[in-house]
C-alpha cells in the first residue's frame, strides 16, 4: 500500500506538473510531442499547465534519441513524415556508399522483401483464416482460442496421417499392386494362431452391415483399417524393408512429434506464465490495459464485451475482498473449513470410484456379450456394442454438474473454484479412458483359473489388437456423434424456445453460452483417444481429422446463430497455455498403455506384423543385431547403465545451475524495484527542498527587487506552489 | 464512392511497405478503404478525411477508443482528429500483427492518456476503465469500486510510487501482459 506522502497525490486532482521536474533528463526523454507542435503551444494552452522548455531541453532529447539510430526506421514511434525525415537523414549520414556497399544493401533489402512475400503467401494459405477472423470479430479472443486450438489438432492428425501412411500402409499397398519378395510373419507355436473369419456368413441384413460399419466388426475387419491387417514383415525389393520395425518406429515417432510440438507451441505462453505474479490469478493491469479487444467490430459484440469486463472487474475486486477476509479468518474457522474440504474431497473420490466401477462392469459385460455372439435386435445389438462409450458420456456429463455444486460448500475464492473444477473434469475424462482400456486388458488376460497359454486369451480374442483398435474406433465415432446430436438437438431448439417462448423458467435458463473450457475438454478426450488408438487402427488420425473438420463447421455455425458470448469469459492468454498443458497430460496419460502393451504385453500371435516376437518392443533389438557393428556397439553404448546414469547427473547440474540463476535474478530485480522507489522518493524530498530555498532566497530578494517572479532564462523556474509537498519523517 | 480504384505508386507502395509494418495486400487493401471513405478515386496523398467519416469504418465504430485513436495518429494542426492517408496506414502499422511490443504499448500509452500530459494519472485511469465498462450510470463501478480498482493498478505499475504511470513503468507492465499483443490488433 502507498504510505502517506503518496497518498496526497491521488486523493486529489493530480499535481500540477513541476516546471523544475520537466526538466529533468528522465522526463525529457519520455517526451513524445511532436517538437513543432510544442513550438507554437509554448505559451500556455489554456489548460492551466505552462510548459516552459528551457533551452537545454533540445539538447537532452537529442542525446537520448542517439541510440536509436540502430533500430530499423518503422519501429520509431513517429508518424510517415517524420519516418521519411530520419530515413533520409540516415542515408545521408551513411554517406555516398561504394558500388559494392550499394549493391549489398539492394541484395539485402530485396531478400528481406522476398522473405516478406513468403510469410504472406504462407499465412494465405493459412485454413480457415477468414473463418475464424470473422468469429474474433465477433466475440473476440477468448473463444478464438478454441477454433485455433481445434485448428492445431487438425494439423497435428494429419501429420500423424501421413507419417502411418507413408511408413506403414504404402508399402502394404503397394506389395499388393506390385510383385515384390514377401515374408509373412509366421511363427511355430500352432494353437495361438488360429485367426477365425469374424466376418458374417450367409444371409447378412442390411443393419447389421450398418452394426459392423458403426462397431468396426464384420466386413471392416480385415481391412487396413485395423493391426490385424498387417502381417507382413519383409519386402525385399532393392533393400529389405522391415514392416514391423517401421510400424514400431512410427508409433513411437508420432508420440514424439505431438510432444516437440505441443511444447514449442505452449513455451513462448508457459515464459510469460513463469514472469506473472504467481499469486495473482489474472493481474489487474492485464484487465485493464489489455482488456478490450480491438479486433471486435460488431456492435452486440462489442456492448456484451462491455458488460462481461464490467462483470469480471466486479468479480476480481469481490474476489479480492474475500481474500482479505478469508486471511483475517479465526483458527476455528479454519479447522471447521480444513475439516469440510477433506469430507467433501472424500465424496469426490467416492464418486469418482463409482463412475470407475460402473464403466469397469459396463465394459465387463459389453465383451462378454459380444463373445457370446447371440443374434439380437439391431438397437440392442447396438447399444451393447457401445455400451462403454455410452456410460463415459454419461459419467462425464452427471460428474461436472456434482463438482459445480460441491465446489460452493468448499468457501475458496472464485477464481480458484473455476480452475479447481476444471482440473477435477479433465481428470474424470482421462481417467475414464484409462480405467475402459484396463478393464480391457483385464479381459483379455483373463484364461479362466490357469496361466494363459500364449499370454493373453487366444480362444476368444485371436486378434487382441484389433479387438482394442475396434473399442477405440466406437469411442472416436461415438463421440463425434455426441458431439452432432447435442449440437443439432439441443442448441438449435434452444435457441428457438428462447426466442419464441416467454416463461420465466425459460427465461432462467437462457441463450446458449459458449463454454470454452468444457468444449476443449471434448476435443481433448477426442485426440487421447486417437494417440493411444493410432497404434491398433492405423487409420484412426485421418479418421479424427475428419471429424475435427466437421466439429469445427458445426461449432461455428452453432455459435454463430445460437449463442451468446459468455458472461465470465475465458482469458485467450491464460486458456491458450491451459489447453496446451491439458493436451500435455492427456497425452502423457495416452503414452502409458501404449508404452506398456509394447513393451509388457504379448503381442497376439494370429494376427498383425509382430507375430514372431515375444513383445512388439522385440522387434527393435533384434533389428539392432542386424546393423553393422560399429553403429550396433554405438546404440548399445546409448543403451547402457554407465550413459544413463552420467547423463542424468548432468541433467539434473544443469537443471540446478538454472533455477539458481532465476532466483538470483528474481532477488536482484527486487533489490532494483526498492532502489526504484527509493530514487523517487529521494527525488521529491531533494525539489521540496530546493523549493523552499528559493521561497526563501526569492522572498529576501523580492523585499531588495520589487520581483516576485524569476524567468526561464536564470535556468531555474518557479514551482507553482498549489501543491505541498510532504516529506518523509 | 469512386468508380475504378486509382493504383498506388510502385516506389510509394515500396516505401510504405519500408516505412510500416504493413505487408503489401494490406497497403493495397487500406488503400481502397480509405479511397471510398474519401469518396473520391484520385484523391491526393495529404489529403484529409475528418474524424466523422473515418469513424464510420466498421473496425473503429464499435471501439470505445476511437476517438483518441484519432486523435493520437492524427498530424492535423488543428488537433481536429483527421487522418491523412500515411496516418491512417501509420494507424494500421502499429495496430497489425507484426507491429513490435513497444510500438504497440507507445501507442496503447498515448491513447490512454486522455489529458495528453505524458502520464497516466488517476484521472486517466478512471475515465479509461468508464471506458471499458461503458458510458451509462448503471453500467459505472462505484466510487469505492474504482478506488479500490485504481490503488489495485498503480500498486502494480507504479514502481517509482509517485502516484502516476508514465512510459516506461506502463511498457514495463505491458511486458508482462500475455493478452496485450493479441488484443492491441485491428485487421481490416
Amino acid at each position: 500500500m502507498m504510505d502517506a506522502p503518496d497518498a496526497v497525490f491521488w486523493d486529489r486532482p493530480a499535481p500540477v506538473g513541476h516546471l523544475l521536474l520537466d526538466q529533468l533528463p528522465s522526463y525529457q526523454s519520455l517526451l513524445y510531442r511532436r517538437k513543432s507542435s510544442v513550438r507554437r503551444r509554448g505559451s500556455g494552452w489554456g489548460s492551466g499547465r505552462s510548459r516552459q522548455l528551457s533551452v537545454s531541453s533540445g539538447k537532452w532529447a537529442e542525446q537520448t534519441h542517439s541510440g536509436e539510430e540502430l533500430r530499423p526506421v518503422r519501429e520509431l514511434p513517429k508518424n510517415m513524415q517524420d519516418k521519411r525525415r530520419e530515413k533520409q537523414q540516415r542515408l545521408q549520414q551513411g554517406g555516398a556508399l561504394t558500388g559494392w556497399g550499394l549493391w549489398r544493401l539492394n541484395v539485402h533489402r530485396s531478400l528481406k522483401r522476398l522473405k516478406e512475400d513468403g510469410v504472406d503467401l504462407l499465412s494465405a494459405l493459412q485454413l480457415w483464416r477468414t473463418d475464424i477472423h470473422l468469429i474474433e470479430g465477433m466475440f473476440g479472443t477468448g473463444i478464438l482460442s478454441y477454433f485455433s486450438f481445434l485448428r492445431f489438432l487438425v494439423l497435428l492428425n494429419f501429420i500423424m496421417f501421413l507419417l502411418m501412411f507413408v511408413f506403414v500402409m504404402l508399402p502394404v499397398i503397394l506389395t499388393s499392386h506390385t510383385s515384390h519378395n514377401i515374408t509373412y510373419s509366421s511363427t511355430n507355436v500352432s494353437e495361438c494362431s488360429v485367426y477365425p473369419a469374424s466376418s458374417r456368413q450367409g444371409l447378412v441384413a442390411f443393419h447389421e452391415h450398418i452394426t459392423d460399419l458403426l462397431s468396426g466388426t464384420g466386413f471392416l475387419e480385415r481391412t487396413y483399417l485395423f493391426y490385424g491387417y498387417y502381417n507382413l514383415e519383409f519386402i525385399h525389393s532393392h533393400f529389405t524393408y522391415n514392416l514391423p520395425l517401421a510400424y514400431l518406429l512410427a508409433t513411437v515417432s508420432y508420440l514424439l512429434l505431438s510432444l516437440v510440438w505441443i511444447v514449442k507451441r505452449s513455451a513462448s505462453g508457459f515464459k510469460r506464465k513463469l514472469i506473472q505474479d504467481e499469486d495473482r490469478f489474472q493481474s489487474f493491469c492485464n484487465k485493464i490495459f489489455a482488456g478490450w479487444d480491438f479486433c471486435i467490430t460488431n456492435e452486440n459484440a462489442a456492448r456484451l464485451k462491455r458488460s462481461s469486463l464490467l462483470y469480471e472487474m466486479k468479480t476480481d475486486l469481490e474476489e479480492e475482498r474475500i481474500k482479505r477476509r478469508m486471511a483475517n479468518r479465526t483458527r476455528g474457522e479454519r479447522c471447521r473449513i480444513y475439516v469440510l474440504r477433506a469430507g467433501l474431497n472424500l465424496f469426490v473420490m467416492a464418486v469418482l470410484v463409482t463412475c470407475f466401477y460402473c464403466i469397469y462392469v459396463a465394459t465387463v459385460f459389453s465383451q462378454r456379450k459380444q463373445v457370446e455372439g447371440a443374434k439380437s435386435a439391431f438397437l440392442q445389438e447396438l447399444v451393447v456394442e457401445y455400451l462403454p462409450s455410452i456410460v463415459i458420456t454419461l459419467a462425464n456429463f452427471i460428474t461436472p454438474l456434482i463438482f459445480s455444486l460441491i465446489i460452493t460448500f468448499e468457501d475458496y475464492s472464485p477464481a480458484f473454484e473455476i480452475r479447481f473444477t476444471l482440473m477435477r473434469c479433465v481428470f474424470m475424462r482421462l481417467a475414464s479412458i484409462g480405467v475402459l482400456l484396463f478393464s480391457l486388458w483385464v479381459q483379455i488376460t483373463f484364461c479362466g483359473s490357469s496361466e494363459c497359454p500364449c499370454g493373453y486369451n487366444h480362444e476368444i480374442y485371436p486378434c487382441w489388437e484389433t479387438h482394442v483398435g475396434q473399442e477405440m474406433y466406437k469411442l472416436v465415432i461415438f463421440d463425434f456423434l455426441i458431439i452432432a446430436a447435442v449440437t443439432v438437438f439441443v442448441e438449435f431448439p434452444r435457441k428457438i424456445i428462447v426466442n419464441h417462448c416467454d416463461h420465466g423458467l425459460v427465461r432462467w435458463w437462457g441463450q446458449q453460452e459458449f463454454a470454452v473450457p468444457q468444449n476443449v475438454l471434448e476435443i481433448v478426450y477426442g485426440q487421447t483417444i486417437c494417440w493411444i488408438g493410432t497404434f491398433y487402427c492405423p487409420l484412426l488420425p485421418a479418421i479424427n481429422t475428419v471429424k475435427y473438420v466437421l466439429v469445427f463447421y458445426l461449432k461455428k455455425v452453432s455459435l454463430v446463430t445460437n449463442c451468446r458470448p459468455a458472461t465470465r469469459p475465458f482469458r485467450a492468454s491464460s486458456s491458450h497455455f491451459f489447453f496446451l498443458v491439458v493436451l500435455l497430460i492427456g497425452l502423457a496419460l495416452a503414452s502409458v498403455p501404449v508404452t506398456v502393451s509394447i513393451a509388457e504385453i504379448q503381442a497376439s500371435r494370429a494376427c498383425g506384423p509382430f507375430v514372431s516376437y515375444s513383445t512388439s518392443w522385440q522387434v527393435v533389438p533384434r533389428g539392432i543385431t542386424q546393423l553393422p557393428p560399429g553403429l550396433r556397439s554405438f546404440l548399445l553404448a546409448l543403451a547402457s547403465e554407465a550413459f544413463a546414469v552420467s547423463f542424468f547427473v548432468i541433467t539434473c547440474l544443469g537443471m540446478f545451475y538454472v533455477i539458481a540463476l532465476a532466483g538470483a535474478h528474481k532477488r536482484v530485480i527486487e533489490q532494483l524495484r526498492d532502489q526504484l522507489a527509493m530514487e523517487g522518493r529521494d527525488k521529491r524530498f531533494l525539489i521540496q527542498k530546493l523549493y523552499q530555498a528559493q521561497q526563501a532566497s526569492f522572498g529576501r530578494s523580492a523585499d531588495s527587487k520589487g520581483l516576485r517572479r524569476n524567468r526561464a532564462d536564470t535556468g531555474l523556474c518557479l514551482v507553482e506552489p498549489s501543491v505541498v509537498l510532504e516529506t518523509q519523517a | 464512392m469512386g468508380g475504378t480504384a486509382s493504383k498506388l505508386p510502385k516506389d510509394l507502395l515500396s516505401e510504405y511497405q519500408e516505412l510500416t509494418f504493413l505487408t503489401k495486400q494490406e497497403i493495397l487493401l487500406a488503400h481502397k478503404r480509405f479511397s471510398e471513405l474519401q469518396g473520391r478515386e484520385n484523391g491526393p496523398y495529404s489529403s484529409r478525411v475528418s474524424m466523422e467519416k473515418v469513424l464510420t469504418l466498421p473496425e473503429l465504430k464499435s471501439n470505445p477508443f476511437r476517438k483518441r485513436i484519432c486523435h493520437v495518429f492524427s498530424t492535423s494542426d488543428l488537433r481536429d482528429g483527421s487522418l491523412t492517408f500515411e496516418d491512417f496506414l501509420d494507424l494500421l502499422s502499429a495496430f497489425s500483427d507484426s507491429a513490435t511490443l513497444e510500438i504497440k504499448s507507445h501507442y496503447a500509452f498515448r491513447i490512454f492518456d486522455f489529458d495528453d500530459d505524458g502520464t497516466l494519472d488517476a484521472r486517466d485511469l478512471e475515465k479509461l476503465v468508464n471506458c471499458l465498462t461503458g458510458e451509462t450510470d448503471d453500467t459505472r463501478l462505484t466510487v469505492e469500486e474504482m478506488r479500490q480498482l485504481i490503488s489495485n493498478i498503480l500498486e502494480e505499475s507504479d514502481i517509482d510510487k509517485d502516484g502516476t504511470v508514465n512510459l516506461s513503468e506502463f511498457q514495463h507492465v505491458i511486458s508482462r501482459s500475455p493478452d496485450f499483443v493479441s488484443s492491441f490488433k485491428i485487421v481490416l
